[in-house]
């Protein structure tokens, strides 16, 4: 089990980092169909030849091939007897040289680098446990463009936190390669916010948005900042907001931003 | 909005010609260097002259001296550095999500990549030498031979036109 766990993994890295969920390549061909502004219009289609280039080349479309970040689901009946972060870190060691990855995980003071994109709690492991005996990964290979302009912050309960996240994103959106996806956790203590915008992004698999949802997308879309933030009615392809109760003295938000090359693949093992 | 095809080096004539909003593809040597090479350059002044240079925010994919992936990186955390490099000759700041106008003005244009189409920019660059390799792959100075390297958009131009300044507002 342990080499199915290892091969999974590369396997899911390979496949992360040189193509696109087809739901998403769906969302920026219906964008490209309703874009206004011909340099927007462009950008959205070159986007695509992009993914088609790596496809066909076998290479990553992103140089920026992320950290390594995994969501694995897991049957609670299930006993494994090994150290099941360990397997997947070899994975990614595996996957650094044979995808390749660019090796982008360094200590956080020296700067040092690893080499092989693992380190100190590096890789990222995101457990779920859900009934049976299942054992599935998923790779979400997160570039730093669109994780840096990602933020909390603990809003006053009479705070709008609909209008924080639009001016958020107003002043984020350029360097985050729009057009985005994005993760909102409202609710919760300061942690479980970032946590819930994680699984957003991590759940958010091309279902219609909800009404509540949808309306903040689409007040997102008419800031105008468009793909690569050079203006255009394309700014978010897709949102997704968790909620947990929180203190009635809070109100957390955290946006976990995503680019536009929402990469993600699942390898299922059992 | 006019389509450019220039080559390195860069003069003042090819910049001031630039207006936002053009389209520029660009043949000749690229320069890439971002977060360690900025801080090694203002250490130890640079490897290699900048003059008409075009200098792009890039950490590529290389593997045995051959592009893979190589997109821009965000050009925001260079900020600091934007004015002493533009002292050094440079022409052209390659990126993405754009950097405070004010330096460019009347000698230098922020062309902008398309973020995240790295393999399709490996297509249209070759490596042709390596400086400050101790920094890793990342974050040494790859020098590229480009071909028709594009589209790149005018983003900023030399007569103070900020195109993500217009997107926010």
């Amino acid at each position: 089990m342990r080499e199915q766990v290892v091969e999974a993994t590369v396997r899911a890295l390979q496949k992360a980092e040189t193509g696109l969920p087809e739901w998403v390549l769906q969302r920026i061909r219906d964008a490209a169909a309703r874009e206004r502004l011909p340099l927007a219009r462009q950008h959205l289609q070159f986007m695509l030849e992009n993914v088609a280039i790596a496809g066909q080349d076998r290479l990553p479309l992103c140089q920026d091939t992320g950290l390594p970040i995994f969501q694995v689901r897991m049957g609670r009946e299930l006993k494994l007897d090994f150290d099941l972060h360990e397997a997947i870190a070899d994975g990614v060691r595996m996957a650094t040289r044979l995808v390749p990855l660019r090796p982008n995980a360094v200590h956080p003071q020296s700067r040092c680098n690893s080499q092989d994109n693992t380190g100190l709690r590096m890789p990222d492991i995101i457990m779920d446990y859900v009934a049976g005996r299942c054992l599935s990964i998923t790779a979400f290979p997160k570039g730093a463009g669109s994780e840096n302009m990602s933020l909390i912050a603990m809003l006053n309960p009479a705070d709008d936190p609909f209008d924080f996240i639009i001016e958020s994103v107003r002043e984020r959106a350029a360097n985050a390669c729009p057009p985005l996806f994005l993760g909102i956790g409202l609710g919760g203590s300061f942690d479980l916010s970032a946590r819930l915008a994680k699984h957003a992004l991590l759940d958010m698999d091309g279902k219609q948005e909800d009404e509540e949802e949808q309306a903040l997308l689409d007040r997102i879309n008419r800031l105008g900042i468009g793909p690569m933030g050079l203006g255009g009615d394309t700014t978010a392809l897709g949102l997704r907001i968790e909620r947990a109760y929180c203190h009635t003295a809070s109100l957390p938000v955290a946006i976990n931003f995503q680019c536009w090359a929402n990469r993600k693949a699942k390898e299922v093992i059992l | 909005m006019s389509e450019h095809h220039l080559s390195t080096p860069l003069s003042g004539e090819d910049i001031r010609m630039l207006e936002a909003g053009d389209v520029v593809f660009l043949s000749g040597i690229i320069y890439s260097a971002r977060d360690k090479a900025h801080a090694m350059i203002r250490k130890a002044g640079s490897p290699v002259s900048l003059e008409g240079a075009a200098l792009y925010h890039c950490g590529p994919l290389i593997q045995e001296g051959r592009v893979l992936s190589a997109g821009p990186t965000t050009s925001g955390r260079m900020a600091r550095y934007t004015e002493e490099m533009l002292e050094k000759g440079l022409r052209a700041i390659i990126g993405k999500g754009g950097l405070p106008p004010e330096p460019f003005r009347d000698r230098a244009v922020y062309l902008a990549y398309p973020g995240g189409c790295g393999a399709a920019a490996a297509r249209k660059l070759e490596v042709l030498t390596v400086h400050l390799s101790e920094l890793g792959m990342a974050e040494s100075l790859w020098t590229f031979r480009a071909k028709d390297f594009g589209p790149l958009i005018v983003a900023i131009d030399s007569k103070g036109r900020d195109l993500y300044q217009e997107a926010r507002e």
